[in-house]
């Protein structure tokens, strides 16, 4: 009797009606690392909600209009694009199996996360030095929490992205660098996918309000 | 007895097949898919902006649903073209994950707005003298 299921009884006469184990994927990192990211996607969907109702709740403060700078806005976000495409070009080579050219994506991404984040703490400052902090208002502590929680994600993906160039730098490209490059893909491409909803809902609709 | 009906059904089912093969490979994506959307998000961008730095459209309340509309397909467009989401990544249980996601995010975000809507215009603008008398009866 090949059947594997007996063989693991022990016993011939042993008959087993049931499934003795569930079927499941080989590799269920990924699907952990997406429902980790989907739990993250409610936090900002609370953090959204937070701005969408306190948006227009100025306190006599400055307005959306008078202290979002559109045009730095659209800079920051040409960032944050160009670094989610340099990051696929990054694993395009690690599925072919060049660490060099894979390492130097990986670069040219994190530079461009690196000038995002840099953009926005200039932002800030700005704002702060006008008054604008996230004290003044509901509006600006909404503002404050909601565009500086995606700010701390970055600077946290930034970290681990220095973290993986250091791990393919020392080992390569085996399995398990393979696998957290993919997590980290995941997460880039989807603080990314946040941004759309920041500048379009907090920015421009922002600025219509 | 090396295969009965019942092992090939359940080796045939698309859920699991990758479950006795060995690790799935991860998607990765190709250059074109990347390059797709790139300029589709770059487009679809630059759209929104230029709407609302240009105050093309006379009516803000139509600005307003034409860059949120715009921003829901960059959405897509980065899930199918960057995240590589499609009905079979992870045998549908990433899909599954998203939409409930999708569902609590619907529910949380037009919930709020509804609430904090009806909240502010049946309670918030009482003259304060009328307030006093409410408070005191």
């Amino acid at each position: 009797m090949s059947d594997t299921t007996a063989t693991r009884a022990m016993e011939p006469s042993d008959t087993v009606f049931y499934a003795t184990e569930e079927p499941h994927p080989e590799n269920g990192t990924l699907l952990g690392f997406w429902i980790y990211l989907m739990s993250d996607c409610l936090i900002f969907a609370v953090l959204f909600s937070c701005y969408a109702v306190f948006g227009t709740s100025y306190a006599g403060g400055p307005t959306a209009s008078e202290v979002l700078d559109l045009t730095g806005v659209a800079v920051n976000t040409a960032m944050l694009l160009l670094s989610s495409i340099t990051y696929g070009f990054g694993m395009l080579e690690m599925a072919q199996g060049r660490r060099a050219r894979t390492l130097l994506w990986l670069a040219v991404a994190g530079l461009f996360a690196v000038a995002f984040v840099g953009l926005e703490l200039n932002e800030f400052a700005h704002m702060v030095a006008e008054g604008a902090g996230p004290w003044r208002s509901v509006f600006l502590s909404s503002f404050y929490a909601l565009v500086g929680t995606h700010g701390l994600h970055v600077t946290f993906g930034i970290v681990w992205l220095a973290t993986m160039m250091v791990q393919v730098g020392r080992h390569g490209l085996n399995a398990d660098n393979q696998r957290r490059l993919t997590c980290l893909s995941m997460f880039w491409h989807f603080l990314d996918l946040v941004w759309v909803g920041v500048f379009s809902f907090v920015y421009l609709v922002g600025v219509l309000r | 007895m090396s295969s009965t009906p019942e092992d090939q059904g359940y080796q045939s089912d698309p859920r699991y097949l990758h479950s006795h093969e060995g690790a799935q490979e991860p998607e990765h994506g190709t250059l074109k898919g990347y390059l797709t959307g790139f300029v589709l998000a770059a487009i679809l961008t630059v759209i929104p902006f230029w709407l609302v730095m240009g105050h093309v459209i006379e009516s803000d309340a139509v600005t307003t649903v034409v860059v949120l509309a715009l921003a829901a397909v960059q959405i897509f467009v980065h899930m199918v073209y960057f995240l590589h989401m499609n009905s079979n990544s992870e045998g549908g249980w990433n899909l599954m994950a998203l939409v409930f996601t999708l569902i609590i995010v619907v529910v949380t975000l037009a919930g709020a707005l509804w609430v904090m809507y009806n909240m502010n215009t049946n309670m918030m603008h009482l003259p304060p003298m009328r307030a006093e008398t409410l408070l005191h009866r």
